[in-house]
């Protein structure tokens, strides 16, 4: 996974809740095992029904369309699991999602593909939208993992909390089965234990 | 002696199967129980066969093809060209890896979440994963199972554990007895609507009370596949007497004086009296009637009777939202549900396939015919379901009344294996998901129960069950 520590980028607004994982990165007409991550991302919400791009869409627009920080509502990624639907942000080089807050699988997702997904409460999410809207594209914002601190043009640094765990992971970019694999020990020692107390549990016979 | 602290069922299974804690403090949580499927198979096994690393306990790792598989008859792994790759990959995986695989020919085959319960594969108070956010279907067996991306996928398959911090506990308490032709999915569209679509979000939720007590186990699964509509991590019902008899013989369960010995264990997995949860929710069902999505959210459900809210009777936090789905679904405010007509009908997937949904659709169908102009579908969710559904006669009560009956896979759920409708269409479908262009370009989804699914194919309108059924008393 690759490390984050800071990103400086355009900031785009997608000012919406419930922002499923359907939208952001449907499951395309034919798909193959080497998808196409980068044309992915809101695929339908990019295109007009003719195939042609929506110029409207806030990733289509000149200013945007190198955004590197996604500014939206509550729940992002609310429904299925897939995956895709972060990788299609890294395709896309962004690398921070900020918003008031995130279904539960997808910033796990989040976590494990090195993209931040700050959460801002109501406040700070509020005043944090109106100067990326001011902003429109023409200067970049900055979010710091290190110092836990957004800054760029409108007003003050804006702090936010990140879990201890989660902020070193991303900082280290820390290999998730590397640091569970410390624990081998630990888990074998537990089947052996569980093989006891519920031995039902630690086989799958085909009974027939 | 020490005495012990009141604990909730889930904390109880939770405890149980913690490893120990990471140095990042996350919980190792031992994973019992871990199904694949093709989707996200595939990324997985390259990204172990790129890092050297092997599957640690293929024994207890299963897979299953379900999402791209077609359901014509006669299908094979090119009848579904979008989907050939995906199956073939994890086929290999799974040779390679040594994992029993369901294979899209296997007469056990289906949708995961409906497997690996009727196999026995999942048991009460065992932990279970798939890379499906409904994997919290198998709560109807009193299991505790989550939903995992690719990633975290690999990880379970080189690790058995996932990595997770604690979530929070919600007892969701269903007070009353279920009315006439009102079930499981009506009682969890309701509970959406109250709560909203992330109002779990962060909770394992515990259901109880009356109703849910009452449910049989295909209902509790159907109840528990939509807690993650309400953003609940996962869900479940603690296992009873109807639990263990719904899993007495199944071929992948203990067997003789080990049965005897789970029995016994299983008996105890309640929450005790005087445990806390973190946030109680009682919900009446004794007035219910069926319920049925109006807009593109799995929250914005109204009863059977009711009219599409206007704008100003939503939360004004959800209000671009309905509007948006008012324009999107083609209602007015106002609008009454019943009545509405439809194009297509879909009886399916991990939420409602399984026989007794079947067998409840079956029983509105008989003696009638598909309205015209209706497309209407029937898709088991598993090869075993579909089998004993035809020993049962129900395809010739379906084929007869006009209904397509298709081989077993998730379908026109999220429409991953070619089972699309028509842009434009109103589709009444059984399934979880109401989002926009999910089962095709601009279609649009209303869900509701199979019987409500059912009476509406026939009627060729959306409709009432009971007042269908009470017409022809």
């Amino acid at each position: 996974m690759q490390p984050f520590s800071s990103h400086t980028g355009i900031a785009a607004p997608l000012l919406k809740d419930d922002i499923n994982t359907d939208q952001i990165a449907p499951i395309m007409h034919s798909r193959s095992l080497k998808e196409d991550y980068k044309a992915m991302l809101f695929h339908r919400a990019r295109h007009r029904e003719d195939g042609s791009e929506d110029p409207d869409f806030v990733l289509n627009r000149p200013q945007f369309r190198a955004a590197g920080i996604l500014v939206t509502g509550q729940n992002f990624g609310a429904g299925s699991s897939r995956e895709s639907a972060v990788w299609s942000m890294l395709a896309n080089d962004i690398r921070v999602i900020v918003a008031k807050s995130f279904a539960d699988i997808y910033r796990e997702n989040c976590l494990q593909n090195g993209v931040l997904p700050v959460v801002l409460g109501p406040q700070d999410a509020d005043a944090f939208i109106a100067r990326v809207v001011a902003a429109d594209g023409a200067a970049p914002f900055t979010i710091d993992l290190v110092t836990q601190r957004i800054s760029g043009p409108g007003g003050p640094d804006i702090a936010f909390e990140i879990a201890a765990a989660d902020r070193t992971r991303l900082l280290e970019g820390l290999d998730d089965i590397g640091m569970t694999l410390k624990h081998m020990d630990d888990i074998v020692g537990w089947e052996s234990r569980a093989a006891a107390v519920q031995p039902w549990l630690q086989t799958t016979q085909d009974s027939r | 002696m020490p005495t012990t602290r009141p604990r909730t069922l889930f904390d109880k299974i939770w405890d149980f199967h913690c490893v120990g804690q990471r140095a990042d403090g996350r919980d190792l949580l031992y994973i019992d129980r871990h199904v694949l499927h093709e989707l996200h198979a595939h990324h997985a096994f390259a990204q172990l066969q790129k890092q050297q690393r092997k599957v640690h306990r293929p024994d207890l790792t299963f897979a299953v093809q379900d999402h791209t598989v077609a359901t014509r008859p006669g299908r094979d792994d090119d009848t579904n060209p979008s989907g050939t790759a995906f199956i073939k990959a994890m086929r290999e995986g799974c040779r390679n890896n040594g994992i029993r695989l369901f294979d899209i020919d296997d007469p056990e085959q289906g949708i995961s979440h409906v497997v690996a319960p009727e196999l026995g594969i999942v048991l009460p108070g065992a932990t279970h994963a798939v890379p499906d956010s409904h994997a919290s279907t198998v709560g109807g067996l009193g299991a505790l199972a989550f939903g995992c991306g690719t990633s975290e996928l690999a990880h379970i398959l080189v690790t058995q554990v996932m990595a997770l911090k604690r979530p929070k506990r919600m007892r969701v308490r269903l007070d009353g007895a279920l009315g006439p032709h009102v079930n499981a999915k009506d009682v969890a569209l309701r509970l959406i609507a109250e709560l909203g679509v992330a109002g779990a979000r962060g909770y394992v939720v515990e259901y109880g009370g009356a109703a849910a007590c009452a449910m049989p186990i295909e209902q509790r699964m159907t109840l528990c596949n939509l807690n993650i509509e309400m953003g609940g991590r996962s869900g479940f019902v603690a296992p009873d007497e109807a639990t263990f008899a719904w899993l007495a013989g199944r071929p992948f369960g203990p067997q003789g004086a080990q049965w005897d010995r789970a029995l016994a264990y299983w008996r105890t997995l309640r929450s005790d009296d005087e445990a806390t949860f973190d946030r109680e929710v009682v919900l009446d069902c004794a007035s219910l009637e069926p319920q049925i999505t109006w807009g593109t959210d799995p929250s914005q459900v109204v009863g059977i009777s009711g009219r599409v809210p206007d704008a100003a009777a939503v939360d004004p936090s959800r209000r671009a939202a309905a509007e948006s789905a008012f324009a999107y679904m083609g209602l007015e405010p106002g609008t009454a549900l019943a009545g509405l007509p439809v194009n297509r009908v879909f009886i399916g997937s991990c939420t409602n396939s399984r026989l007794p949904d079947l067998e409840t659709a079956a029983a509105v169908v008989r003696g009638r015919r598909v309205a015209a102009g209706v497309v209407a579908m029937v898709v088991p969710g598993s090869s075993s379901v579909k089998r004993e559904a035809e020993a049962a006669g129900l395809d010739h009560v379906f084929r007869d009344a006009g209904f397509f009956w298709g081989e077993s896979g998730c379908s026109m759920c999220a429409g991953g294996n070619g089972d699309r409708g028509q842009p434009g269409e109103r589709c009444v479908s059984t399934t979880n998901r109401n989002f926009e262009n999910r089962q095709g370009p601009k279609v649009r989804t209303h869900l509701a129960s199979p019987a409500t699914a059912a009476a509406t194919a026939i009627a060729g309108r959306i409709t009432d069950v009971r007042q269908l059924l009470a017409g022809a008393a």
